[in-house]
């Protein structure tokens, strides 16, 4: 499971990696002229391109975080067994509900 | 020149002893004249003196060193701390329990398995090839546990293989006569496998051998993901 585990994390790094240099390269070219909500949320609402570009991008950060937080207290505070189970899960779905909902304002019409 | 040293179990504390300087003296040497001369009773453990049986390690100034090549000169001119070998059980003085290291070498499949009998012809091994290039980089250990000592990861997670564990495995995933690959490869990667690694080298800082485990580990890593991938390899 744990070997799993690393192997996901992979992934979702290689999945984020060209997220992040979108994520930037459209904040640079958006802030040009001055930065507007209206101006984001002209971009984003109704938009079924950026709903599943963000929702990719949280899915796939919850999902790293937690399997990164999950080494870290393992070896910095010896969790272990059912209790790192739920660490995990807790940080897993806490990542998806509080990115998932930043998605849903911007994305929503 | 004073010399501390630890007496006792796991609980213990670090006794005084002044010993005599001399030209080309080694840790181990220092260690010697102790028991020597000023306590009989002190427990350590060595045997070639020349850094071939990989016996006489110890934490030397708070870092893991083979004690009969690390001459004082270059470590402790201000003075020696000489401690049991990070991370394994402490039987008594400066000499460590170590079968939990070697537990790891068996649970890592450390093991050359054969695929041809003593009555066939010996297998030909290219010396120039990429897999014997890569095991010949890490098949000079001598077990003396330093990268175990060393390493942060096998302090933090008992069930971790730890590094030397993990080379072995990797000189012989690159053995190309070896016939347990696939096997070894699950071997590596079950829980505590080389996906713990964090890569942070201290193993390599600390080889006496200047062997590289971590890039043996990094080889594991990649062979572990390339096959779960499909990618082959």
């Amino acid at each position: 499971m744990e070997f799993r585990l690393y192997l996901l994390q992979r992934l979702t790094a290689l999945v984020m990696a060209p997220l992040v240099i979108g994520h930037i390269a459209v904040m640079i070219y958006a802030v040009q002229g001055g930065l507007s909500a209206a101006e984001i949320l002209g971009r984003t609402q109704g938009s079924l391109f950026w709903g599943a570009f963000y929702g990719l991008f949280v899915l796939a950060a919850a999902i790293h975080a937690a399997i990164g937080l999950r080494t870290i207290v393992q070896e910095w505070l010896r969790l272990e067994g059912a209790a790192l189970h739920a660490l995990t899960c807790l940080v897993l779905f806490g990542l998806l509900a509080l990115g998932g909902r930043a998605v849903y304002a911007v994305v929503a019409a | 020149m004073t010399t501390l040293v630890w007496r006792g179990g796991e609980e213990g504390a670090f006794e005084r002893f002044e010993v005599p300087r001399q030209a080309s003296q080694t840790v181990l040497d220092v260690v010697v004249w102790i028991q020597r001369n000023a306590d009989a009773t002190l427990a350590y453990r060595y045997a070639c003196r020349v850094g071939m049986c990989g016996s006489c390690a110890m934490m030397v100034n708070g870092r893991p060193r083979w004690t009969c090549r690390t001459h004082v000169d270059k470590v402790g001119e201000g003075g020696l701390e000489i401690a049991p070998l990070r991370n394994l059980p402490v039987i008594r003085d400066l000499a460590v329990d170590m079968a939990p290291f070697f537990e790891k070498w068996q649970a890592a499949d450390g093991v050359f398995a054969p695929t041809k009998t003593r009555d066939e012809p010996v297998a030909p091994v290219q010396p120039a090839g990429a897999a014997r290039l890569a095991a010949a980089a890490g098949i000079e250990c001598i077990n003396c546990a330093v990268c175990h000592a060393a390493c942060d990861v096998v302090a933090a997670n008992a069930d971790y293989l730890g590094p030397a564990a993990l080379n072995r495995a990797w000189t012989l995933q690159n053995d190309v006569r070896d016939g347990a690959r696939s096997a070894r490869l699950a071997a590596v990667t079950q829980d505590g496998g080389c996906q713990n690694c964090h890569a942070q080298q201290g193993c390599t800082a600390h080889c006496p051998n200047e062997l590289n485990p971590t890039a043996s580990i990094a080889g594991l890593k990649r062979m572990a993901v390339r096959k779960s991938l499909g990618l082959g390899g």
